[in-house]
């Protein structure tokens, strides 16, 4: 904070003064900063007691979204922090009740957008639950789903770097982020056909197979995915400024984190090895080999280590998922229960989308029952017996819940996410109380808030 | 319409559980094939009765671990004073499609009188051998048709210490829609409390802060309850409209 150069009284317009009509001056309070002495001096002499209320979003580029940060701030040093939210809230839980259980995956995946796969994989791992089919998945669907959780969390954590890295200034760290994002979203788009909401997990496997080639095509890109995250490995983690923004910043240790159930990278800064994948393994993770890193630090500095170590260890998951991807080629990728498998042998057509036209052929032309049941199975859905269901799995930003209640229909009675940066947001105040203003930022970025999980 | 509908005069259905089996949790009893009356339903299904029961109460053993958290619950309930056949209404282990308890989709539900749910958490959360440090949230649920227990909360526990994981289930009537806050066991629930305020109406006693999350602050009414009233879509074609979902047909 430079302090102004000019020293004569009632000179040029301030910055907290009205410019122009001086009358002004009688209705709004004008304050006059001058002086060569600390701003921390002037802003008392000029201020007084006076509580500074600032308002921090919901349209500011460093909140990650509409994130409405309240800061009562005493000079630069923040004494009160609070987060409002509900901007983004888009009443998607309302609305999954009013679409059949498969139609489901499509509204939950725009939840968290950063990282629509596991909502995507929790809600269908809750519906196979209900459906009690959840020994009846074939291995290969839980493969491929462990692929696209393993590539989407080294997308996300590569937002969380990149954007954490933009809003300190650092432009670079941010395009090489995203850069290496694209080569995943790419990959997505290879399976999918869409670079995000992918409505690809279903309830009983995944909608369509791996195309041909697919692990190939993810070898190489995965390939220049190490490279930047090497970059960026190199480019943050030894850069003095980096570390001097970041270390023991935005502290929040383990007692604070079991208090407000902040699990995640977060929980794993304070040495916890909490992760779902080992505590309460899904989709087969007990059988791959990985690590859960922890750190000691519990600050902003060491999640971002985590961070980084995560990704490394996702793609040692993702190269043993490609493996057996290579060994279960040809195998069904979705429950043989031909009344809950989506009746879909997909192909792109010259329209670039579409139903295999061997299968229409089929249904339209010679088989009558399967037109039926296909008209039947899309329209109305399949039926999930009377109960409820909880899933939790490790999403990149902490533990994901899904409550699903069925009243026997075809439509879920209820379905409650338990959205990580929802609760995780509780710890802003905590971790932001009595820093800089500018320290907000880099606490927040180190939540890795997604406002689209957090509203629903 | 109601009268092209067979049977869409009947009035109670009594649904008997059969012999020897623990009484059923009915929520709801259906009728129709579509859900909605008056749409002119001419199936022949109208005079469908689909009674909505939850899984009833099970019987020991439970089975795995449930058994002896139960045990331990019991135990630690009443040396804190508190009778445990009060606080503990009810156990129910959902096998979703396994053979045995042991299974990894297996859980476990309590239901817990909402005035002992502070002591309950308390318990579940301090005591050694529960250790369920970690609270992941409040889920509503409305049944409107679930007389006197309308809205339901479910309070999801995982417990690091011994990878366990189990579900809270307190219910309160639409009348008197209060729930004592678990803010001071579990200070993470104070957001989802909020939630579920928000969208429910259940007013959690003793919360800090009980004020709408995402919902604006002087919205009316509580938009996840079955009785919100949902809007229909205006169609620009001869004044049509397209009906409210919630009345539209449903399977």
């Amino acid at each position: 904070m430079s302090a102004p150069t000019d020293h004569r009284p009632h000179a040029a317009p301030h910055a907290t003064r009205p410019a122009g009509n001086e009358d002004m001056s009688s209705t709004v309070r004008a304050f006059e900063a001058y002086g060569d002495g600390d701003w921390d001096d002037i802003a008392r002499e000029a201020i007084g007691e006076e509580r500074i209320v600032v308002n921090m979003g919901p349209q500011h580029p460093s909140t990650h979204g509409v994130l409405r940060l309240m800061l009562e701030i005493d000079g630069e040093t923040v004494t009160e922090a609070r987060a409002g939210i509900g901007y983004l809230h888009t009443g998607i839980e309302k609305n999954m009740e009013f679409r059949t259980w498969t139609q489901g995956t499509t509204f939950c995946t725009r939840m968290d957008y950063v990282a629509p796969l596991f909502q995507e994989a929790a809600y269908c791992l809750a519906v196979e639950k209900l459906l009690g089919i959840t020994d009846d998945v074939p291995e290969r669907a839980s493969v491929i789903r462990v692929l696209m959780m393993e590539l989407n969390r080294i997308a996300s954590h590569l937002v969380c770097l990149g954007t954490g890295g933009n809003e300190m200034g650092a432009t670079t760290v941010m395009t090489v982020g995203f850069t290496a994002r694209e080569e995943i979203l790419r990959l997505f788009e290879a399976v999918t056909g869409l670079r995000m909401n992918h409505a690809y997990i279903r309830p009983g496997g995944v909608a369509v197979d791996i195309p041909e080639g697919f692990t190939t095509q993810a070898r190489a890109a995965l390939k220049n995915v190490r490279g930047y995250l090497k970059q960026l490995t190199d480019l943050m983690l030894a850069n003095p400024i980096f570390k001097a923004r970041l270390t023991d910043v935005g502290v929040l240790n383990l007692s604070g984190c079991m208090a407000l159930a902040i699990t995640g990278p977060v929980l794993r800064s304070t040495g916890l090895p909490y992760d779902v994948r080992k505590d309460n393994p899904y989709c087969g993770y007990e059988t791959y080999d990985f690590d859960v890193p922890t750190a000691k630090g519990a600050d902003c500095y060491d999640r971002v280590v985590l961070r980084i170590e995560e990704c490394y260890q996702s793609l040692k998951i993702v190269e043993q998922a490609m493996e057996r991807l290579d060994r279960t080629e040809g195998e069904p990728v979705m429950v043989a229960d031909k009344k809950i498998a989506w009746p879909a042998q997909l192909a792109v057509g010259g329209d670039g989308q579409g139903n295999s036209l061997e299968h229409i052929k089929k249904i339209m032309g010679t088989s009558m029952e399967a037109l039926i049941h296909h008209f039947k199975l899309v329209t109305e859905g399949f039926r999930v017996p009377v109960g409820q269901a909880w899933q939790t799995v490790e999403h990149p930003r902490g533990e994901l819940g899904v409550h699903v209640v069925s009243d026997g229909g075809t439509r879920p009675y209820r379905a409650h996410f338990r959205d990580p940066s929802f609760n995780n947001l509780q710890g802003v105040s905590v971790m932001c109380e009595g820093g800089q203003v500018a320290d907000v930022v880099v606490a927040v970025a180190s939540l890795d808030p997604v406002l689209g999980g957090v509203d629903r | 319409m109601s009268d092209v509908t067979p049977g869409g005069d009947q009035k109670n259905v009594a649904v008997q559980p059969p012999e020897g089996a623990a009484t059923l949790e009915l929520v709801e009893v259906k009728r129709g094939m579509f859900g909605v009356d008056g749409s002119g339903d001419t199936s022949g299904y109208g005079g469908l009765v689909t009674p909505v029961a939850m899984p009833a109460a099970s019987s020991r053993p439970y089975g795995n671990w449930f058994d002896q958290v139960i045990d331990v619950l019991t135990e630690v309930l009443d040396e804190a004073g508190v009778p445990p056949q009060q606080a503990i209404e009810k156990v129910v282990v959902d096998l979703h499609g396994a053979d045995s308890a042991d299974a990894q989709q297996a859980e476990l539900t309590i239901d817990v009188a909402r005035e002992h749910l502070v002591a309950v958490c308390q318990a579940l959360r301090d005591d050694q051998d529960l250790r369920f440090e970690l609270s992941l949230g409040v889920s509503g649920v409305h049944f409107p048709h679930d007389a006197g227990r309308e809205l339901h909360a479910a309070y999801h526990l995982a417990s690091i210490t011994h990878s366990r994981r189990l579900r809270l289930e307190v219910t309160a009537p639409d009348e008197d829609p209060h729930i004592p806050s678990t803010t001071s066991v579990y200070p993470s629930n104070d957001w989802h409390e909020r939630e579920t305020y928000d969208f429910f109406g259940i007013v959690f006693d003793g919360h800090p802060a009980l004020t709408r999350i995402e919902m604006p602050d002087d919205w009316v009414g509580h938009p996840q309850r079955k009785d919100y009233p949902l809007g229909g879509i205006p169609v620009e074609y001869k004044g049509a409209t397209v009906p409210p979902p919630d009345t539209r047909r449903s399977y």
